[in-house]
């Protein structure tokens, strides 16, 4: 049986460890205060963007841009969102599970799979099970801009343009409150994907838009700004259900540790009571001891 | 038959605006345009400049930082890189940038030409509409 003095070192340690996780929870709940400001601001923006695109591709000619080309597709590049740092959960684990999922989908299916990896973790992950990146950011998840957004933006397009990749799925966990965050696997290019689904969802005529400059001028600024939008709506998604994950499996370690302590509290009494009982025991024997 | 125009300009840091008026004055970049209600489906890019919007006797100002206009019979839509309201602007921060600019593309190598005519171009802007519009 443990010693008094053992349990109390446990109990001690218990309680440091609460220290650590409660003050975790608390930086990753600012964090997340932050980073949700911002994706609540942003989501207007990027779901207006998508209706004025939405408006627009009716009456586009395919050929028009090059973002907008439809190639016949045989490599697919697909995008994931990780975070750079653990402890938060099953966020990691449930994200590349999801990834790899997808990925393998399209491999049964026969197309050439390429991966393009945004956070440690998920770079971590391709590379001990020796898949070759086609990019990858690190680092990201404490700064995100608009600019750090363009520029992985800007990396998808080119590689969309020289035909590296005939398609490109971004897979990533969308925050949608503090306890659920929902794993959405969706298409970024070509646009097709988008057009149709909402094609069907408003079955609106084409409206007879008058464009000026000049419809193609127009796409030529509005597509691959759409690009970049998308993923920095991606990128704040994710980070913010980065730290709503983290917050929550930080408040259960927190938990679990007072469950602990009080476990461990309890088994320090009965110990210290049992061994004043043997003292008594000791005592009361040898009183009678000496009586006799 | 709308009689009015539902203004909404929508900026990556938030939803900046949305109102009911009577009439838009926007910043197209092939010229300046206005929309009245039922104006017919027309899609613009917009360059650096000056929005202003009517309803009833109020009149109201917006500085704009590139972007898209989306035009419906009964809405303006606007999407922004930045946009701000007239009595937003520091005039003092606006007329410093001009200063900074004005000497970056004095030296200025071609590469960084754009983007020191473009910051000229947002700060004249701003320092126009506060000079105008904004009553002190």
């Amino acid at each position: 049986m443990a010693t008094l003095r053992d349990i109390q070192n446990r109990i001690k340690a218990v309680q440091s460890t609460q220290k650590i996780t409660k003050a975790m929870k608390m930086v990753s709940a600012s964090k997340l205060r932050k980073v949700q400001t911002r994706m609540l601001d942003l989501r207007p923006y990027a779901n207006k963007m998508n209706d004025v695109l939405q408006s627009l591709a009716n009456g586009a000619d395919r050929e028009s841009h090059p973002l907008l080309a439809l190639r016949s597709r045989k490599t697919v590049e697909v995008v994931v969102f990780t975070s750079d740092r653990g402890l938060c959960g099953a966020f990691n684990t449930n994200i590349l599970k999801a990834a790899q999922k997808c990925i393998d989908d399209y491999k049964n299916d026969g197309f050439e799979v390429k991966i393009s990896s945004i956070g440690k973790k998920s770079a971590d992950y391709f590379k001990r099970r020796h898949v070759e990146l086609l990019n990858k950011w690190t680092g990201m998840s404490g700064n995100i801009t608009f600019t750090n957004a363009g520029e992985i933006a800007d990396k998808i397009k080119e590689n969309y343009t020289n035909e590296e990749a005939d398609e490109v799925v971004v897979v990533y966990n969308a925050f949608k409150s503090m306890a659920a965050q929902t794993i959405t696997v969706s298409k970024l290019l070509p646009l097709a994907a988008i057009e149709d689904e909402q094609e069907t969802a408003s079955a609106e005529g084409p409206a007879d838009f008058i464009y000026e400059p000049s419809m193609d001028a127009i796409f030529e600024r509005l597509l691959p700004r759409n690009v970049d939008v998308q993923i920095y709506r991606a990128l704040l998604e994710s980070s913010a259900a980065e730290e709503a994950a983290r917050m929550s499996a930080m408040e259960n370690a927190t938990k679990s540790c007072s469950d602990m302590v009080s476990s461990l509290t309890l088994q320090f009494n009965k110990a210290r009571q049992a061994s004043i009982t043997g003292e008594l025991m000791d005592i009361v024997g040898g009183v009678e001891a000496l009586k006799g | 038959m709308a009689e009015t125009l539902t203004l909404d300009i929508v900026t990556p840091h938030g939803h900046i605006f949305t109102e009911e008026v009577d009439e838009v004055l926007a910043p197209g970049s092939e010229g300046e345009f206005g929309v009245l209600p039922d104006h017919s489906p027309f899609l613009t890019t917009l360059k650096i400049g000056i929005l202003s919007y009517k309803k009833g006797s109020e009149t109201g100002y917006f500085f704009i930082n590139w972007g898209y206009a989306e035009v419906g019979p009964d809405k303006v839509t606007i999407l922004a890189d930045s946009a701000e309201k007239s009595d937003e602007i520091d005039p003092e921060r606006a007329k410093e940038a001009l200063k900074r600019a004005e000497e970056r593309l004095k030296q200025a190598t071609n590469v960084d030409e754009a983007r020191a005519t473009s910051a000229v171009a947002r700060a004249t802007a701003r320092i126009g509409l506060v000079d105008t519009h904004v009553p002190r």
